[in-house]
């Protein structure tokens, strides 16, 4: 089991409010991920649920117990670090047997533990090494082995692949993704990357200053953000946000439209917005348009495969209606309009 | 960033040393503070009145004290003057690579671990003496009658006894600041045309300030000290030639037994030393935030 | 390697270091060579550099003293029991400063150091009739405190430079295992700060064994070093100066090995961090 809940957790650091109330509830196998600009909130988040930080008010409940009171140990948890932390003086081995042997679990149980983790994690040709010896995956892969090994209620990661390359993230994201579908166990899992956000998580949450911006599914989060920060954050490029002139039509102060979702047209005067091609990024698979829209000023289009534009050219774009998004002044998402 | 129990037990590790420096200093430096204040005599038990300053009176208005005040205070100027100058020399010269450059630095730093009574003995006795010692040997050899150091030049004598000592410590410090040096701005002012006068004035010089003004205040605190070389060379003297302020402290404290007049003297080296020792507190702890 | 070494300018540098070197490394050369002559030769003028009768004979006279192992016991038994006493109390001050600082642990840092720029005559007196009636006079006891109080900021200083360079997660990842702060320290600390440590204890070994203010006033004859034995050859057996040159050159051997290990090390503590 692993349903974890916090109420009204709020947290200062001296005198500054950096958490200012939080409810959420983790369900027991879920892959749970808190995603948000640097400063956001989310690592101060986790270190209070693994109990590396004292909260200065409101409860944590694992499977309907407080925890608040109890030190790291006690909560049943285990962390994989953004550092993988891992002892630097001990062997893979032992790295990953540390927390039974303190646990004080007899050798012959220890060993077992220990070599059954390297052989889901494929450790075991490094497992007398130390870590010193060991690639930046293979140190990640040593990090999440002892994190397994002791069987906890809940897996904490904390950006755990922000020190991998570009392509080594990729796999060990398929990685975490596997080990979440076999060990069915409750994972929590901390990034600033919303393509790593969107990807592993069944749920996730969006923090902003200290706050829950939005807890949902990924999709939900795309199809139907709360309201202009979400829609800012989550996507990729960006969501356009346009005001004034072309935001009054639709009676609303702001509306956003993702790149996806803008319609183009190279020919004479079809479209409702005329703009001039900046930039053009050919990818191959995809072309991103970075243009600048009349009475509007830049927006972003992603159009799927080839398209033959390139710097100066005047193109015509048509926002897909029923993917338009409408904000009110205070930036919250207008529902009751569509 | 911690749990409040971590901090909890965190302040009670720390609290044993905190604890224990301030029984060691504070309450020997209040118990001096009251010495000072009492006409007070090991041969005179008994007999202890409060005198109010009249220790500190008698102490800083007595000749030997000006006498002693000036051999401290000649004796850490010249001994810093030649093992900053000396120092930065031989670290720029000791930093070049060379043949044999780990053994020679080796060598120069050896003195620095050699136990003060011992480095007083060689130098009193095996170098020094006016007769057989090797410096005589040396006069003898150039033509000039051998000079009885530490009896016509005892202040002098001490003053390169201890250099001796020190220089290594700052070789040593200005050797490792040197060694920061990032090469490729002396290539990017060798580029501009900097000869090596230039060079070291304007690029080197201004990379050990920080070093050397560490080596200036940590020697400084050493040699207001200085103490095992005067006893076991020459007790202070001829006369008073090479008393310094910690020697009289020493000598009327445990020669003539007069407590009081040397807590007071004890006092004034504490407030000689204080002097020197805020400056090197702030440095350091500007080095800490950094 | 990008800077282009004329052969001709590495010969002249070795040739000035190498000169410089000898002159400075000669007083204690010239005591080593001494402790091998005969005290004729050691005062023979001119001096014979080594075309002597080399002789051991001055070292077995000094070690049959009765009582030259006695000051060298006290020697090693004052600086490890003053090193092992500063270690047992700074490792833990140094982990609560270095891993869960507040904002009085820099001031604490400050004023700790501070206390090490006191000069020793200021409290001489006090120590000195505090020793007296408490009967710590010339006992290694009661100098084996002293010069763990007197070289405590310096270790405490050097383990908190040490510690700040691990990194906390590693720490708390000893936290999440479940390993109490003993362990924490024990299994996890500590081996990861070994190279730290030790450099902290060779230089509070040296420094405890040239110590030469304390030792020579609060010792006569029980609890005496070798600083202070050395001391007595002052006078009147400052005459004998090859049995002189051959103890000290005994008293200061394993120092000098141990600090020539530790050179790179030393800087820092003697800095207090001040230089790396």
């Amino acid at each position: 089991m692993g349903r974890i809940v916090l109420e009204k957790v709020s947290k200062y650091f001296g005198d500054v409010l950096v958490i200012p109330s939080i409810d959420l509830e983790v369900e027991d196998g879920d892959f749970v991920v808190f995603v948000g600009p640097s400063g956001c909130g989310k690592s101060t988040l986790l270190r209070l649920i693994a109990g590396l930080e004292d909260t200065s008010g409101g409860r944590i409940l694992i499977d309907d117990v407080d925890v608040v009171a109890e030190p790291p140990a006690k909560r049943g948890l285990s962390m994989v670090f953004q550092s993988y932390a891992l002892y630097p003086h001990m062997t893979v081995r032992n790295n990953i047997a540390f927390g039974l042997k303190m646990a004080g679990m007899d050798k012959a149980s220890i060993d077992k533990k220990v070599n059954h983790a390297a052989k889901i994690l494929d450790l075991g040709s490094y497992i007398d090494r130390r870590p010193g010896q060991l690639s930046g995956g293979q140190r990640q892969r040593v990090a999440i082995g002892r994190a397994i090994v002791r069987e906890p209620k809940a897996f904490l990661f904390d950006e755990p692949l922000s020190n991998l390359d570009a392509a080594l993230r990729v796999q060990m994201r398929l990685e975490i993704s596997d080990l979440h579908n076999e060990l069915k166990t409750t994972m929590i899992y901390v990034t600033h990357d919303q393509v790593e956000a969107m990807t592993l998580a069944d749920k996730i949450v969006v923090l902003n200053a200290g706050n829950v911006e939005q807890f949902g599914s990924p999709l939900d989060l795309y199809n139907s953000p709360r309201n202009k920060f979400v829609a800012g954050f989550i996507g990729s490029p960006k969501m356009n946000f346009i005001e004034g002139k072309h935001a009054e039509k639709y009676k609303v102060p702001t509306v956003g439209i993702r790149p996806e979702h803008l319609g183009i047209n190279t020919k004479q005067s079809v479209g409702a917005w005329i703009a001039k091609v900046g930039i053009a990024e050919h990818l191959g698979s995809d072309t991103f348009l970075y243009v600048d829209a009349e009475d509007i000023g830049q927006l972003t289009v992603r159009v799927s495969g080839e398209l033959n534009v390139s710097h100066g050219d005047i193109v015509y774009l048509t926002p897909d209606e029923t993917r338009l998004h409408r904000f009110d002044g205070d930036g919250m998402t207008i529902t009751a309009a569509k | 960033m911690a749990t409040k129990q971590t901090k909890t037990l965190a302040t009670f590790m720390v609290a044993p040393s905190v604890i224990m420096l301030f029984l060691w200093m504070i309450v020997p430096l209040c118990m001096t503070i009251y010495f000072s204040t009492l006409r007070y005599n090991l041969l005179d038990p008994g007999n202890e009145a409060f005198v109010g300053l009249e220790n500190y009176i008698y102490f800083l208005t007595d000749p030997d004290f000006f006498t002693a005040l000036g051999n401290t205070l000649i004796l850490v100027g010249s001994v810093l003057f030649i093992t900053v100058v000396g120092g930065v020399l031989l670290a720029i010269l000791l930093d070049q690579p060379f043949f044999g450059q780990g053994i020679a630095r080796l060598m120069v730093i050896a003195p620095f671990f050699v136990m003060p009574t011992v480095s007083a003995l060689i130098w009193k006795n095996l170098l020094m003496n006016p007769v057989s010692g090797f410096f005589a040997y040396l006069a003898k050899l150039v033509g000039v009658e051998p000079i009885d150091w530490l009896g016509d030049h005892a202040l002098l004598s001490i003053i390169i006894l201890v250099a001796w000592q020190w220089l290594p410590f700052a070789t040593l410090i200005l050797l490792t600041a040197v060694g920061s040096l990032d090469g490729e701005r002396k290539e990017a002012a060798e580029m501009d045309g900097a000869g090596p006068i230039s060079l070291f004035y304007y690029i080197i010089l201004p990379h050990l300030a920080r070093a050397i003004t560490v080596v200036i205040l940590i020697e400084t605190i050493f040699l207001l000290s200085i103490f095992a070389e005067i006893f076991v060379t020459t007790g202070g003297g001829p006369g008073l030639d090479t008393t310094n302020i910690a020697f009289l402290v020493y000598s009327q404290a445990l020669l003539q037994f007069d407590i009081g007049g040397a807590s007071a003297g004890g006092i004034v080296a504490v407030i000689l030393a204080n002097i020197v020792a805020i400056f090197l507190v702030r440095m350091v702890g500007k080095n800490l935030d950094a | 390697m990008a800077r282009h070494i004329t052969t001709q300018r590495k010969i002249l540098v070795t040739g000035g270091a190498w000169l410089a070197a000898f002159i400075i490394f000669f007083p204690v050369l010239w005591m080593f060579l001494t402790s091998f002559k005969s005290e004729l030769d050691a005062f023979s003028q001119p001096p014979s550099f080594l075309f002597f009768e080399w002789t051991t004979e001055n070292y077995a006279t000094v070690l049959e003293r009765s009582d030259y192992f006695r000051f060298a016991l006290n020697s090693v038994w004052l600086s490890l029991g003053s090193t092992a006493l500063g270690l047992l109390v700074a490792v833990p001050a140094a982990w609560g400063m270095a891993f869960s600082p507040t904002k009085h642990t820099r001031g604490t840092l400050l004023w700790m150091l501070s206390t090490k720029m006191m000069p020793p005559v200021g409290v001489l007196i006090p120590i000195y009739l505090i020793f007296r009636d408490w009967g710590l006079l010339d006992t290694r006891f009661g100098l084996i405190c002293i010069l763990f109080l007197m070289n405590l900021p310096i270790i405490i200083w050097m383990l908190y430079t040490y510690f700040k360079d691990i990194p906390m997660d590693i720490l708390e990842a000893a936290r999440m295992d479940g390993a109490t702060l003993g362990k924490e320290i024990l299994y996890v600390l500590m081996p990861m700060a070994i190279p730290g440590i030790a450099s902290t204890v060779l230089l509070n070994i040296i420094l405890s064994w040239n110590e030469a203010f304390w030792t020579l006033n609060l010792t006569t004859i029980d609890a005496a070093p070798l600083t202070a034995f050395i001391a007595s050859y002052s006078s009147p057996e400052g005459l004998f100066w090859a049995k002189l040159s051959a103890a000290s050159t005994m008293a200061i051997a394993p120092i000098i090995i141990l600090g020539w290990f530790s050179q790179k090390q030393l800087v820092r503590g003697l800095t207090f961090g001040a230089v790396k």
